[in-house]
This record gives C-alpha cells, sequence and structure tokens, in this order.
C-alpha cells in the first residue's frame, strides 16, 4: 500500500497509463467547451428576448408621453358667455342660500356654448379654414370647453379679456400628426375631414400646436368621452391601495404562518397536508382565486365591487403561499448552530426564534415579500372576476371605492376600439407598471443590503 | 497512590450520594455537583447509551474521552437538556445537580440552562456586535438592574474569557469579524456572563489551531476556579493537560472513570489502556 505513494520512476506501465489519461483529456475538454458555449448561448437567447420586449415597448409607448397640445389665445367673449354676475354673501344670507345661489351661477355657467369661445381661437390661430364648426372642433379634445368653464369659475374676472390658453389636440389629429395614419388614404377612410386635416397641419407648421410632456397620464383618470385626456392616475391609486392591503396582511400572516409551522408546529401527518396544500396552493391558477375572491368576498361578505381592498384581498390569498414557502425555506438555511447558541444560554424556544433565528432571515422574507407583491401588481385575471375592470372615472379615496388597477387599464386600452391611438397610451401603460415594479425591486435591494450589512 | 476503590460502583445506595465527595488529583477530595445513575439515551430505537453513572466534583474539570460515536457528546449534552431540541431522542435514567432531579417535571428547562452553561464545537456567536453576544444571556434571564450593571458582567465576563484586552476597543463590531479562537472566547464570555455552575465544553478546541487551542485550555485552567467545568475532547493530550478527572467512553458504555494521573498512567481496563496507547480509535 504504502509503496504506491512514492513516486514511481517512469515504467512502461505508467507510460501507457498516462497516455490512457492524454487520450481522453482532449475529449473532456471539448465536452466542457460544448457546455460553457451552450450555457452562454442561453444566457445570450434569453438576454435576446428581453432585450426585444423592452425595445417594443418603449418604442411604442415612449411617443405617447409626448402629445398635441394646442396653445392659442382665448378671447372670453361677454357675448358669449352672458352670465350673471358671481352670487357674493349678502349680509343676513345664511349659508345654504348662498349655496343654492353659487351653484344656480355654475349651472349657468356650464349651459355656456363654451364650443364658440374654442372655435373662435382656433379660427383666429389659422385664419381662412375651410373647416366648418364640426370640422374644426373634432381637432380640439372635446373637454376643452370644460377646461375654458373652470378656468372662467375660478376667475369671473377674465371676462372680456384674452388669455393664453393651453388645450389638448383630439386623439384623431395627435394620430394624424404623429403620422399613425397613412395620409394617402382615401377620405371614406379617413377619421378626420380633409378640411380638418388640413387644419392640423397648418396649425402644426405655425407652431399653434406642439408636442409637449403629456403630464396628464399620470394625473388624470381614464375617460371615453375625452381619449386624449385618459390618464392612468385612478388605476394607479388603485393598484397601490391594494399593494398597501397585500402588504399589510401577507407579510404577517406570511411569516407567522411559517414561523409557527417550521419552528413551533409538531411533526405528524397534519403539519404534512398543512405543507402539501400550501404549496398546492402557489401553483393554483390564479383566476381561481379571483373566483373565491367573487363568492366568497363578494357574495357571502357583501364587500363593495370593484374595490380595491376585495383586489387586495385575492391578491392576499395569492401572495400568501409565496410568503410562506420562502419563508420556510429561509428559516431552514438559518445553521442550527445559531439555534444551539441561544438554547444553550438558557433562551427559551419564543426567544430563540425571534432574537436570533428571524432577524437572519430578513433579506429572504424581503425579497420573498417584493416577489409576492411584484407578482400580485401584474396580476390581472383574478381582478376582472370582482369587477375591478369596469370603467371608473375617479380617483378612489379610500380602499372602498371603485377602482380600477394598473394591468387592468393596459387590458381595457388595449381593448379600446380607438387602436391607434390607445396602443401608444397602453405601452406607455406598461412602462409606467414596469417601472413600478423596477422601483420595488430596487427597494428591496437596498434594503436587503442593508440588512445584511447590518449583520 | 490512587485506590482502585475510586472507581464508582453503580449501587442503589448510591441515588442520594449528591453530597459525597470524589478526589480529584490536585487536592483533596470534593463535593459533587453533578451526579448521574443509570443513564441511557436512544434515538428512536437506536441506544446511543447504556447505563452510564458518573459523579462530577465541584470546580474541577471533568474531561469525557473516547473515540468518535462513542456517546460522549450525548452524554454531555444530556446534563443540560441539549438533547429535548433533538426529535425522538429519550433519555432514561437519573441526573442530579445539587441533587434536584434536572429531569423533574417541575424543573424548568430554562432555569436548568441558565445553571448550566455550554460550549459548542464550533465557534457560534450571534451575528450581532460583542456587546451583545455578551450582554444577551444577562439581559434574558434580567441579571442586571440598569445598564451600568450590565456593562459591568460583560466587561468582567470579557476580562474572565481573558478577551477584554483584545476587544475592548471594538464591542460594537459583530463578534463574528473575530478569529476562530477569539470567537470561542466570546463563547465562553457569553456562557459566564450568565454565572452558571456548570459549563459544558463540546469539544471547544476541535475547530481551532494550536495557539489558539492553548489559549482556551490555560483560560479552562483559570475558570475551574470558579465554574464546575465538563469537557468532551477527542485529544487524549488536552484531557491530561487540562483535566483533574477522566471518564473513558466507548461504544455507547463509560468504560472506567477516575482521577486524570490515574486513568492516564494505570487504567483498570484493557480498552482505557489499548485507547489511550493509540491502538484504536
Amino acid at each position: 500500500m504504502a509503496e504506491t505513494l512514492v513516486p514511481q520512476p517512469a515504467s512502461d506501465g505508467s507510460a501507457e497509463r498516462l497516455a490512457r489519461i492524454r487520450a481522453g483529456l482532449s475529449a473532456r475538454h471539448s465536452r466542457e467547451r460544448r457546455f460553457r458555449f451552450y450555457g452562454i448561448a442561453a444566457i445570450a437567447a434569453a438576454l435576446g428576448f428581453v432585450a426585444i420586449l423592452f425595445t417594443m415597448i418603449l418604442y411604442k409607448g415612449l411617443p405617447a408621453f409626448t402629445q398635441a397640445t394646442l396653445e392659442v389665445e382665448v378671447f372670453f367673449d361677454p357675448e358669449v358667455i352672458s352670465v350673471d354676475p358671481m352670487p357674493v354673501q349678502q349680509q343676513g344670507q345664511s349659508q345654504a342660500e348662498f349655496r343654492r345661489a353659487m351653484t344656480d351661477w355654475q349651472r349657468q355657467a356650464t349651459m355656456v356654448n363654451w364650443n364658440r369661445i374654442v372655435e373662435a381661437a382656433v379660427r383666429n390661430a389659422a385664419p381662412g379654414t375651410e373647416a366648418d364648426s364640426r370640422q374644426l372642433l373634432s381637432i380640439v379634445e372635446t373637454n376643452a370647453r370644460f377646461e375654458l368653464r373652470d378656468r372662467f369659475v375660478a376667475d369671473p374676472g377674465i371676462l372680456g379679456s384674452t388669455a393664453r390658453v393651453k388645450m389638448l389636440a383630439s386623439a384623431n389629429a395627435d394620430n394624424w400628426l404623429k403620422g399613425n395614419i397613412n395620409r394617402d388614404l382615401p377620405d371614406a377612410q379617413q377619421q378626420l375631414a380633409a378640411p380638418a386635416r388640413e387644419l392640423a397641419d397648418r396649425l402644426y407648421e405655425n407652431g399653434h400646436i406642439r408636442f409637449a410632456f403629456a403630464s396628464h397620464i399620470f394625473t388624470n383618470v381614464d375617460s371615453r368621452s375625452a381619449p386624449a385626456s385618459a390618464g392612468l392616475a385612478g388605476a394607479f391609486v388603485g393598484s397601490l391601495y391594494m399593494m398597501l392591503v397585500v402588504i399589510v396582511l401577507a407579510v404577517p400572516i406570511g411569516v407567522m404562518s411559517a414561523v409557527y409551522l417550521e419552528e413551533f408546529a409538531p411533526k405528524n401527518r397534519l403539519t404534512d397536508l398543512i405543507e402539501v396544500n400550501i404549496n398546492n396552493l402557489a401553483a393554483v391558477p390564479s383566476i381561481v382565486f379571483g373566483l373565491l375572491g367573487a363568492a366568497v368576498f363578494i357574495n357571502y361578505f357583501r364587500l363593495p365591487l370593484s374595490a380595491p381592498l376585495v383586489g387586495g384581498l385575492v391578491l392576499t390569498l395569492m401572495t400568501l403561499p409565496t410568503v410562506i414557502i420562502a419563508t420556510r425555506s429561509a428559516l431552514r438555511a438559518v445553521p442550527p448552530s445559531l439555534r444551539q447558541a441561544a438554547l444553550g444560554l438558557g433562551a427559551s424556544k419564543t426567544q430563540t426564534v425571534f432574537h436570533h433565528v428571524l432577524p437572519v432571515t430578513y433579506p429572504g422574507i424581503l425579497t420573498a415579500t417584493i416577489i409576492g407583491v411584484a407578482q400580485a401588481l401584474g396580476e390581472t385575471a383574478p381582478l376582472l372576476l370582482i369587477g375591478m375592470n369596469a370603467f371608473v372615472a375617479q380617483i378612489p379615496g379610500t380602499p372602498l371605492d371603485q377602482s380600477s388597477a394598473l394591468p387592468v387599464q393596459i387590458y381595457l386600452w388595449q381593448g379600446n376600439e380607438n387602436r391607434n391611438f390607445f396602443e401608444a397610451r397602453t405601452s406607455a401603460a406598461i412602462i409606467v407598471l414596469l417601472g413600478l415594479m423596477l422601483t420595488l425591486n430596487a427597494i428591496a435591494i437596498f434594503l436587503r443590503s442593508r440588512l445584511e450589512r447590518r449583520k | 497512590m490512587h485506590m482502585p476503590s475510586e472507581k464508582i460502583v453503580p449501587s442503589s445506595d448510591l441515588y442520594a450520594i449528591s453530597s459525597s465527595t470524589v478526589r480529584t488529583p490536585d487536592e483533596s477530595p470534593r463535593p459533587v455537583r453533578v451526579t448521574a445513575r443509570d443513564v441511557s439515551v436512544f434515538y428512536g430505537a437506536k441506544q446511543a447509551l447504556f447505563d452510564v453513572s458518573i459523579d462530577i466534583p465541584e470546580k474541577a474539570v471533568t474531561a469525557f474521552i473516547g473515540p468518535s460515536g462513542c456517546g460522549k457528546s450525548t452524554f454531555l449534552r444530556c446534563l443540560n437538556r441539549m438533547n429535548d431540541t433533538i426529535e425522538d431522542c429519550r433519555v432514561n435514567g437519573r441526573i442530579e445537580l445539587d441533587g434536584q432531579n434536572i429531569y423533574d417535571a417541575a424543573l424548568d428547562v430554562v432555569e436548568l440552562r441558565a445553571r448550566v452553561g455550554m460550549v459548542f464545537q464550533k465557534p457560534n456567536p450571534f451575528p450581532k456586535s460583542i456587546y451583545e453576544n455578551v450582554a444577551y444571556g444577562p439581559r434574558i434571564h434580567g441579571l442586571a438592574k440598569n445598564k451600568a450593571e450590565l456593562d459591568a458582567i460583560v466587561e468582567a465576563s470579557l476580562h474572565k474569557a481573558s478577551l477584554w484586552s483584545e476587544v475592548k476597543d471594538r464591542l460594537n463590531e459583530p463578534g463574528t469579524g473575530l478569529s476562530g479562537g477569539q470567537q470561542q472566547r466570546l463563547c465562553i464570555a457569553r456562557a459566564i456572563a450568565v454565572s452558571p455552575e456548570v459549563i459544558l465544553m463540546d469539544e471547544p478546541c476541535s475547530a481551532l489551531d494550536p495557539i489558539a487551542t492553548a489559549k482556551i485550555e490555560e483560560l479552562i485552567d483559570e475558570l475551574k476556579q470558579n465554574f464546575t467545568i465538563v469537557i468532551v475532547t477527542h485529544s487524549m493530550q488536552q484531557a491530561a493537560r487540562v483535566s483533574q478527572r477522566t471518564a473513558f467512553f466507548h461504544l455507547g458504555n463509560l468504560v472506567e472513570e477516575g482521577p486524570t494521573d490515574m486513568i492516564f498512567t494505570s487504567p483498570g481496563e484493557k480498552r482505557t489502556q489499548d485507547y489511550i496507547t493509540g491502538r484504536f480509535g
């Protein structure tokens, strides 16, 4: 035995052995090279697909962040705006009476034909246009008149003067100017009449129409009557409320369940059954959770339809298994020596878990939470079943108000009949959603590196 | 020089002997602190320890030696009921600390572990600051009334573990950033901060280099003035250097136990002699 450990002088036997080793060597090396090549190819393919995805989204979505905006001199013509002076609270007039007078006055202001003011302003900016009033107004967003009214109600002194006002061009005009519409199509297939198209081009040439940053995407809610001014503020806030519900419910419930199952529960058939079921729940299609939510939260508990609270509850159900499974595996990864150290000092089981074991798993729990929340943020199917695909034209004030959600907004815009305008809008919403997710992930990475440094 | 009658004869009349004494080589007879009688340990159906009976003297070092898997660590872990944490581990027999059965249902295991501290094979400081490592035990047991007292306990413990001079300027740095030997001394400081009566050490030097080992051994020698120490070691030289009494375990049996010099110079059993002379193990 010991003799084989002593280096042998080269004999016939060892030379032959060496030759055999060398014969296989090149095959072994080439096998390794091949494997590495496959790995690199796989990564390149994956990165390629991601690059294609992001390029497509950015290419389609970025133009939606700028929008054709009309800037014209508006004359607040007293002949058109023939309303009484704004009421002032009289001596002895009750609060209720004053409010009624004010409402009456505002109604009067609303009844004004603001379209005439808009038309006059646009005509003034493009003298001699052949477009009739209908055609002219078709290039201006329909809510421009409400903006003028609001401006007047806020400051009645503006009557009789001229102000420079920005208003959105209509979706069709925006499309036309962005070149989304084939200019060679015959009149019958164009959405804008020929004089209106000519008017839009003219206003663009003389600088009255410019492409400006469309900040209203972030501040406005969805709109059908005025598609150009549609935004996703309502959906954004709805999604935030749902995230809040998910974080507040899924994290404590999930972490506590995992801690109990992993650290305290006796290992028997019942806990095995629970474990198997939790793993199965993680694989249940999300639409099933939607059905469950509709049946339990809406039909049984009578929670309101389309509410972010219900959406958040459904998404919590969906996220719980992810959080539980990830927390358990993080707990399992804690070295037993740490538990022994604490127990050996006389720490109780609970103290051991909460003072020593759980803190080392925070980074893992955090990662799991972020993955779960990001998944929930992008989930659409279960929300459709609890009515969150309804058209909601307001920003929800509380989690019980009706609302939409970002992915549902994407789904709704994607199906909008005004295709070539909303295609870009859809991509813009996707960019916002992805931006939100990247932000979440960045926060998670930041927090995790801080937690890990503290160790 | 030592009479063979030193060896413990397990018999029923010894069940209440916790006030009796055993001899250690350096000094006169010492009072017994821990008494074990007919201790058997089962892992599931497998028996790991067979009817072990031993007396552990106060303020002395008792070493458990024996080949791997002989049950010495298993027995050590019975003394502060760390085996409770292992599922389907069953302990039969009787272990008394100052005459009180530690497997009594009325005894709180948390209290027991505050009285019987433990140092593990691999240094396992908490992933917290050096200060927090030492302060944790006194804090959970409520041993310090205020921050000043806690500071004093931490400093005294680190002094006793001969670590104070090395870490006094970086008490807030993580304990895991120390060297292996320092980490183990930190673990000893952490154990003695609770002022236990008995300290169990499970191969405390097996993960350390010779210099760190020498420091720990020196430390054990100092600690025995205040604490009752039980040490498991696979190094016979270490047992000979630090202990006053030695117990030799083999295949789950306590083969022989007595004053260290006697075990190493004139063992009563052939198996002990074979092991000590390196014939197996």
